[in-house]
C-alpha cells in the first residue's frame, strides 16, 4: 500500500469531519506554539475537560442505539445528578463517601426519571430531539422553583441571607472537589493527568460496552436500527427506548457528579439548561449520526470537541488582543452542533 | 393508415447491462381502445412503459432500440416532461394528492387557470390569481366525466382510498390533449364496488378517444373491460390478441408460458406424506393491505416443499406474514399440534419456524449492521446462541462465533462481499437475500417460511437461493413453505404447489400439472379431481 492511498484509508476511515477538526487543531497548537502559549497548559487542560465531559457526551450513546436520536433532554438526567450531589452534600458526606453517594443517587434517580421521560418520548415518536429539547428546558426551569424551596438545612449549601433555599453555585471544596482527578494524579510542572477520573470513564465505557454485547444490549440497539425487524423477531420496541432513555438519562447524572467534582462547584437553577448541546455536539462530531454511534464515537468526539474549545481561546486571545473569550466558544460550540446536524452522516462505520 | 393507431411501439428492445429486458415488443393502440397489458413480475410491462415516458433509468442506463411512434410521428422522449407534453398520461399506483387541499384544487394542481393582476404584469405569472370558479367548473367536468358525483370543494384528506384513485384519474383526464393513458394496477387498493366503478370510468374515458393502456395482474378486469391483450413473457410479446375470444385460463397459460424441465431434486429418506403434518393453518385471516387472507385452511407436511402460488393481491403474501405476527390475525396456527399464539411476534421463531420476508429492506435486514451481526441476531435473541457466558452468570455475544459462522456461511453460499465486517447496505440485491437465508440457516428452523426470495434480484443469486433452499430441504429436512409470484419458479423445487386466490385456497395441484391448470385454478376455479 502506498503512503497515499494509506493516507486515502485514514482519512476515509477517519471520515472528514474528523481530518478536518484534527488538522485545525494541528494548525491551533502551531499558531499557540509559536506565539507562546504554553502548550503544557493547553494539553493539560484539554484532558481534563475531556475527563469532565466525557461521561456526559457517552450518555448519547444508549440514546442514539435505543433509537430517540441524542439525547437533547439530557438536562433530565443531570437534575438526578445533581439533586444525588445535594443530598449528598446535606448529609455532610466528604471525600470519596460523599462522591460514591451522590453518584448512586443520581444513577437510581436518572434511572427513575428515565423511564418516565423515555414513556412520553414513546408518545411523540419521530420529533424526540425537538420535544427532547423543550422537556429538558421545561425541567430546568421547574426546577428553579424546586431548588428555591426544597428544605435543606446545611449552611453551606444554602442561601446567607434568609437561610432558605439552596444558592445559585455551592462550592464542592470542603466536600469532593477533585477527589477523583487528584486519585493517582500524574504531575508534571503545570501538567496534571487526572488518573481517578479517566479511569471512572474507561470502566464505565467498559461496562457499557460488555452491555451493548448482551442480549438485552443487543434488542436495544435492533429496536434503534430497524423497528419492524425488532418487532418481527418479538423485541418490544417500545420498552427497549424507555430502557434506552432510562440508561441515557442515568449516565447523564452520573456525567454531572463526574463534571461537578472537576469542576469543583454544584451549579444549579438556569445552569443546565444548554447543557445538552456540548453533549450532543461531541458524540456527532466523533462520527457519530442521529441513528447510530457507538462507545468510540463519544469518546473521540468529546477529546476533539473539548481540545478544541480548551485551546481555541487561549490561542486566539494571544493573537487578537481584546476579551472576546466568551464569542469564540458560543460560535465554536453551537457552530459545532450545527454543522454536525446537518452532516448526518460521514465517515467511521456509517457509511457515506 | 400511419394514423390508424394513436400510439405505435416497433421492435422496441432494452437492455440492462448485457440482459435483455425487452427483445423487439411491438404495441399498437388505437384511439378509443382499452388495451390490457398483461405479463408475470419481471416481464417487462414497467419497462416498456418507462420508454413510452422516457423515464431517466432508461436512458442513464444507454437509451433503447427500435421506434416509438405518436400519431405516426416518431418520437423519442428524452424525460417525462416531455411525454406529458406530448400528451401521454400516467396515473399512479401511489397517490399524489395534497391532503389538505380540496379535491378540485387536486386535480387542478400546477396546471390552475390564472388571472392576471398588476403585479402578475410586472413579476410574472407567479403573482396571478387563481381563477378558483374556474378550477371548480374543470374539476367538475373532469369528475362528471368518470362519474363521479362527489363534491369537489371536499378536502381530500379523510376521503376513502377508492376516491383518491378517481381523483388522480380525474386530473389525468382533465389535462389538455392527452392522448394515451396509462392505468398501472389502478385497481390493486380498491375494493370490488369502487373497482368496478372505476372500470366503468375507463370505458367512458375511452369513448371519449382516447387510448387506455391498462396494466393489471386481476386478469378478470382486463378481460372485461380491453378491447385487445397483449401479453408480455421474459420480454417478449407472445401474443396480441382481440380480448372478445380470450379466456382467463389461455392468458395466464400464456403468461406463465413454458413447462419447464423438472430437475432432479434427489430422494428423501421418508417421503412427506398427510400423516405426519407439521404446520397446521385453519380458517386464518391476515389484515395485510392488498394481500388479505379470508379464512384459509392449509396443512403443511413435514419434510415437504410447499409451493404458494397466486396472482398478486389474492392474499398468498399475507399467510407467512400473519403466521410470523407481523400482520394482525385471527384463527388457528398449530405446529406439531400445538397452538402458536397468533399477533405476538418471535412467537413463531421460537418454535423453530423461521421467515425470509418479501421485504427485505424493512423487515429482513439491518442496513446498517455487519454481515455477522445480521446473520447472528435473531439466532442469540431467540434461541440463546452465539453467545458466550462471563462470570457472575452474564451472558454476551460471542463474536468470534459470529464471525467464524458467517465467513462459513459467506463460503457456502458464495455471498460476495469484502468479508464478515461489511455493512449490508453496501451488499447488492441478491447477497443481501443470501445474509438472509444464512441468518433463516442459523436458526436451524424446523420449518422456513419463504416469501419471493427471488424478487428483484439478478439470475445467477437466483440459482443460487433455489439450490440452497433444495440443499435445506433435503439435506436439514427442513420444510420448506415457498410463496412465489413465479410459477417456474415454484414448479421447479416444489412437491405440491397451493393455489390461492381471493384470500382462500383454491387447490392443490402437482408441479408436473398443465399450465392450463394452473391458469384456471389461478382464476379461482378448482380443478384437481376430488
Amino acid at each position: 500500500m502506498s503512503l497515499r492511498e494509506r493516507i486515502l484509508k485514514t482519512v476515509s476511515d477517519l471520515g472528514l469531519p474528523r481530518v478536518t477538526v484534527i488538522l485545525f487543531l494541528i494548525g491551533l497548537f502551531v499558531l499557540g506554539a509559536v506565539q507562546g502559549v504554553p502548550i503544557a497548559d493547553l494539553i493539560s487542560n484539554s484532558i481534563g475537560r475531556f475527563g469532565m465531559n466525557a461521561m456526559l457526551t457517552l450518555s448519547m450513546v444508549p440514546a442514539i442505539q435505543c433509537g430517540i436520536g441524542p439525547n437533547f433532554g439530557l438536562p433530565v438526567g443531570i437534575i438526578a445528578g445533581l439533586l444525588g450531589l445535594v443530598i449528598s452534600m446535606e448529609f455532610g458526606f466528604t471525600g470519596f463517601t460523599g462522591l460514591f453517594t451522590a453518584a448512586v443517587l443520581g444513577l437510581v434517580l436518572g434511572a427513575a426519571f428515565g423511564v418516565l421521560y423515555g414513556n412520553l418520548l414513546n408518545r411523540v415518536k419521530g420529533q424526540e430531539m425537538m420535544v427532547g429539547t423543550y422537556v429538558g428546558f421545561a425541567v430546568v426551569s421547574g426546577m428553579c422553583m424546586v431548588w428555591l424551596l426544597m428544605p435543606f438545612k446545611n449552611p453551606r449549601l444554602i442561601w446567607t441571607l434568609g437561610g432558605e433555599g439552596l444558592r445559585f453555585t455551592i462550592s464542592l471544596k470542603d466536600f469532593f472537589s477533585n477527589v477523583l482527578d487528584n486519585f493517582l494524579a500524574i504531575r508534571a510542572g503545570a501538567f496534571k493527568f487526572p488518573t481517578g477520573l479517566i479511569l471512572c470513564v474507561a470502566v464505565a465505557a467498559l461496562l457499557y460496552r460488555l452491555f451493548e454485547y448482551t442480549r438485552l444490549g443487543t434488542a436495544m440497539d435492533l429496536a434503534g436500527q430497524n423497528e419492524q425487524f425488532a418487532r418481527a423477531a418479538g423485541i418490544n420496541v417500545e420498552k427497549m427506548r424507555v430502557t434506552g432513555t432510562a440508561i441515557s438519562t442515568a449516565m447523564g447524572a452520573l456525567g454531572i457528579v463526574f463534571y461537578a467534582q472537576s469542576y469543583g462547584f454544584v451549579q444549579l437553577y438556569t445552569a443546565p439548561l444548554m447543557m445538552a448541546f456540548p453533549a450532543v455536539a461531541a458524540v456527532l462530531i466523533g462520527g457519530a449520526t442521529p441513528k447510530s454511534a457507538g462507545i468510540s464515537n463519544a469518546l473521540v468526539g468529546t477529546l476533539l470537541f473539548q481540545t478544541l474549545l480548551a485551546i481555541t481561546v487561549p490561542v486566539t486571545q494571544s493573537v487578537i488582543s481584546g476579551d472576546i473569550s466568551e464569542i469564540i466558544r458560543l460560535i465554536v460550540s453551537n457552530g459545532m452542533v450545527l454543522y454536525a446536524l446537518t452532516r448526518g452522516h460521514g465517515g467511521g462505520n456509517n457509511g457515506s | 393508415m400511419a394514423q390508424e393507431y394513436v400510439l405505435e411501439m416497433r421492435g422496441v428492445s432494452k437492455e440492462y447491462y448485457g440482459n435483455y429486458v425487452l427483445k423487439g415488443v411491438d404495441l399498437k393502440v388505437r384511439a378509443g381502445e382499452i388495451h390490457g397489458l398483461v405479463g408475470e413480475n419481471g416481464a417487462g410491462k414497467s419497462t416498456l412503459m418507462n420508454i413510452l415516458f422516457g423515464m431517466p433509468v432508461i436512458h442513464s442506463t444507454g437509451g433503447y432500440e427500435g421506434e416509438v411512434l405518436l400519431g405516426g410521428e416518431t418520437v423519442r422522449f428524452l424525460t417525462p416532461g416531455d411525454a406529458l407534453a406530448a400528451g401521454i398520461g400516467m396515473v399512479h399506483q401511489e397517490f399524489m394528492l395534497l391532503p389538505s387541499f380540496s379535491i378540485a384544487e387536486n386535480i387542478k394542481l400546477n396546471r390552475e387557470p390564472l388571472i392576471p393582476t398588476p403585479l402578475s404584469r410586472l413579476f410574472g405569472t407567479r403573482l396571478s390569481r387563481v381563477d378558483m370558479p374556474k378550477v371548480r367548473s374543470d374539476a367538475r367536468q373532469a369528475l362528471d366525466t368518470i362519474g363521479l358525483g362527489i363534491d369537489e370543494m371536499l378536502p381530500v384528506l379523510g376521503l376513502p382510498i377508492g376516491f383518491m384513485q378517481f381523483i388522480e384519474v380525474a386530473r389525468e383526464v382533465d389535462k389538455m390533449g392527452v392522448r394515451v393513458l396509462v392505468f398501472d394496477e389502478p385497481t390493486a387498493l380498491l375494493t370490488e364496488s369502487e373497482a368496478d366503478q372505476l372500470l366503468a370510468a375507463l370505458k367512458r374515458i375511452a369513448s371519449s378517444g382516447v387510448a387506455i393502456i391498462f396494466i393489471s395482474h386481476r386478469l378478470e378486469e382486463v378481460l372485461t373491460i380491453c378491447d385487445n391483450i397483449t401479453v408480455l413473457r421474459d420480454g417478449e410479446v407472445v401474443t396480441t390478441t382481440p380480448a372478445s375470444g380470450a379466456t382467463i385460463q389461455m392468458i395466464a397459460e400464456l403468461m406463465v408460458g413454458r413447462q419447464t424441465e423438472r430437475p432432479d431434486l434427489g430422494q428423501r429418506p421418508i417421503e412427506p406424506s398427510d400423516d405426519d403434518i407439521v404446520l397446521e393453518l385453519t380458517n386464518l385471516e391476515v389484515d395485510m393491505p392488498g394481500e388479505e387472507v379470508k379464512g384459509l385452511s392449509l396443512s403443511v407436511r413435514r419434510g415437504e416443499i410447499l409451493g404458494i402460488a397466486g396472482l398478486a393481491g389474492q392474499g398468498k403474501i399475507g399467510i407467512s406474514n400473519g403466521i410470523m405476527g407481523i400482520f394482525p390475525s385471527r384463527g388457528s396456527v398449530k405446529k406439531d399440534g400445538e397452538e402458536i399464539p397468533l399477533n405476538r411476534p418471535g412467537e413463531a421463531y421460537k418454535r423453530g419456524i423461521a421467515f425470509l420476508s418479501e421485504d427485505r429492506k424493512g423487515v429482513g435486514l439491518i442496513l446498517d449492521r455487519s454481515i455477522d451481526s445480521n446473520i447472528s441476531v435473531v439466532a442469540s435473541l431467540v434461541k440463546g446462541d452465539f453467545l458466550r457466558s462471563l462470570p457472575l452468570g452474564l451472558r454476551v455475544r460471542d463474536r468470534k462465533a459470529a464471525t467464524a459462522y458467517a465467513e462459513q456461511a459467506i463460503k457456502d453460499l458464495d455471498i460476495r462481499c469484502t468479508g464478515p465486517a461489511q455493512l449490508l447496505r453496501h451488499l447488492s440485491g441478491g447477497n443481501q437475500q443470501k445474509v438472509c437465508v444464512a441468518r433463516a440457516l442459523a436458526l436451524r428452523p424446523e420449518v422456513l417460511l419463504v416469501s419471493e426470495p427471488t424478487r428483484g434480484i439478478d439470475v445467477g443469486a437466483k440459482e443460487k437461493i433455489l439450490d440452497l433452499l433444495v440443499s435445506m430441504n433435503r439435506k436439514q429436512g427442513v420444510t420448506i413453505v415457498l410463496t412465489s409470484s413465479e410459477l417456474a419458479e415454484l414448479r421447479r423445487v416444489s412437491d405440491r404447489i397451493a393455489v390461492i386466490y381471493n384470500g382462500k385456497l383454491v387447490d392443490i395441484l402437482s408441479p408436473d400439472d398443465s399450465n392450463a391448470k394452473f391458469g384456471l385454478a389461478m382464476a379461482g376455479k378448482k380443478v384437481s379431481e376430488a
